[in-house]
């Protein structure tokens, strides 16, 4: 006899969505090389705004950015540093492009060689 | 910030606690069914069940003792009834606690058997529970507490919002006199030179460096990739990448006072201010050991939904995550997500942040109390003979 699976639900509407007047990327200091969603972000023209500095920009964003994940402010070559913070919080494992979703599938610790 | 009277209750040693348990302490695994029974026998009374104490040896054991005793000698503790298989460890751990001058009595279960523990254990319970009844509130000060602060399943929002809003409290409690204890030693990997140069002495510099690099050492001895729980899978899916990322965002509750110490496990602090304590990330783990140092209240950030509790030191938590705040608002104490789209400055979230503290100082209880999260569980170094 099959076993019905338990089921887990969905709580609630997981998706995020600012109210108007909302950045949709936060930089926590002028120089990182990137930028941390606020919201859920679809790709497009999006608002960036420097924590430190409330300077603001645009940045065309090529694929989507789910709530906290992270976008590249500037091309990034393989192997070099990730800036974030003004200090090195890992190395890219490929080349990254200005706009694009950074995450593990394409930057890795600095730190923890052991770490994938 | 209107000034509120803050109330607390003055134990015997001069040190205020904000809560007032009666504690049934099991020293070991085997005295957990007596300690929850007494518990059971006379409600209110609290049992912090375990699963070590037998066999351990060397700096494990003493980490055990230090951890019972000094969740047992805390200030939010009235009384405790100690339990333990055989006489000796039960009396040194009721020796241990009362040194603080509190009422405390030892049981062992050899010779008697649980039934006969659990009726003379009960009684004592009882009297105990009765007395720490009248003893009153009284005023003291916040600066005369220490505060523990962790964060736990961290996101990125993590560093853009909760940490910096418990900065603002751990600057302004220790220029209030008072005492706050970080640590999570490896999740300073990558930063760690950022917590070294805040130290306000070469000594304890050296102390802080030895602590870390012992327990990298420890870690890459295993050869173990620990992607996945070092950042865990929460972190990741919350968008952290890397260690180094997630300490930047763990140092950025740190404030921006000195370091004035580095502690062992564990451990009192004897200065005032900043203190670091060489300790687990886990959270059950972490707020345990912070009991055990005499932290009263403790401070938790969360990004993805961390809901850990501890009996003896109440836990505040706060996120900047709206998903989380929205998905889990029983678990949160204070929702700071409007920091993310700028509705509200920093300074304002510290403020929102200490208010809460002194609500709670004065008796509200957080959402991990109300929830029954009381996760209290020992560090253990390595395994036992």
């Amino acid at each position: 006899m099959k076993k019905s699976k338990p089921r887990v639900e969905e709580p609630m509407s997981t998706v995020i969505r600012a109210p108007d007047g909302a950045p949709d990327f936060l930089v926590h200091n002028e120089g990182d090389h990137v930028a941390v969603s606020v919201q859920d972000v679809a790709p497009g023209r999006r608002r960036v705004v420097h924590m430190d500095s409330d300077r603001e920009l645009e940045l065309e964003v090529s694929e989507a950015i789910p709530l906290g994940h992270k976008v590249a402010l500037e091309d990034m070559a393989a192997a070099g540093e990730v800036i974030e913070y003004k200090v090195r919080v890992g190395l890219t494992k490929k080349a990254i492009r200005k706009g694009e979703l950074v995450h593990v599938h394409n930057m890795r610790s600095a730190r923890w060689q052991n770490s994938a | 910030m209107a000034e509120q009277r803050l109330s607390g209750y003055r134990r015997p040693d001069g040190r205020a606690g904000i809560r007032n348990h009666v504690v049934i302490l099991p020293v070991d695994d085997l005295s957990n069914a007596v300690c929850e029974n007494v518990a059971r026998a006379v409600p209110g009374t609290l049992a912090l069940p375990h699963h070590y104490g037998r066999l351990q040896y060397g700096e494990d054991l003493d980490l055990t003792f230090r951890t019972l005793i000094g969740n047992g000698a805390n200030p939010n503790v009235a009384a405790v009834v100690v339990v333990c298989i055989e006489p000796n460890w039960a009396q040194k751990v009721a020796d241990g606690i009362a040194k603080t001058g509190k009422p405390v009595e030892a049981y062992s279960i050899e010779r008697f058997g649980d039934l006969k523990t659990l009726a003379a254990a009960s009684r004592t319970a009882q009297q105990f529970l009765q007395d720490a009844g009248e003893i009153q509130r009284q005023p003291i000060e916040r600066g005369e507490l220490t505060i523990s602060i962790k964060c736990g399943e961290s996101d990125t929002t993590t560093g853009l919002g909760s940490c910096p809003t418990v900065s603002q409290v751990v600057d302004s409690h220790v220029n209030d006199g008072g005492t706050v204890i970080f640590g999570e030693t490896t999740e300073l990997t990558g930063g760690e030179h950022l917590i070294a140069e805040r130290c306000a002495s070469q000594e304890v510099k050296k102390a802080f460096q030895r602590m870390y690099d012992g327990y990298i050492e420890e870690v890459e001895r295993s050869k173990a990739d620990l992607f996945g729980s070092q950042p865990t899978q929460g972190n990741i899916r919350g968008g952290l990448s890397t260690i180094d990322e997630k300490a930047l965002g763990n140092i950025a509750k740190t404030g921006t006072v000195p370091v004035v110490d580095a502690l062992e496990p564990a451990v009192t602090p004897t200065r005032r201010g900043l203190n670091f304590m060489d300790s687990s990330s886990a959270a059950a783990e972490y707020i345990t050991l912070m009991g055990a140092a005499g932290a009263v209240l403790h401070l938790f950030p969360t990004g993805q939904g961390n809901i850990v509790g501890n009996p003896v030191v109440p836990v505040i938590k706060l996120t900047a995550n709206p998903l989380t705040a929205r998905t889990m608002s029983e678990h949160i104490d204070l929702d700071v997500s409007g920091l993310l789209w700028r509705q509200f400055t920093l300074r304002q979230a510290g403020k929102r942040l200490l208010e809460l503290v002194d609500r709670t100082i004065n008796g509200r209880l957080t959402c991990a109390e109300t929830l029954g999260h009381r996760e209290f569980v020992i560090t253990k170094l390595y395994r036992s003979a």
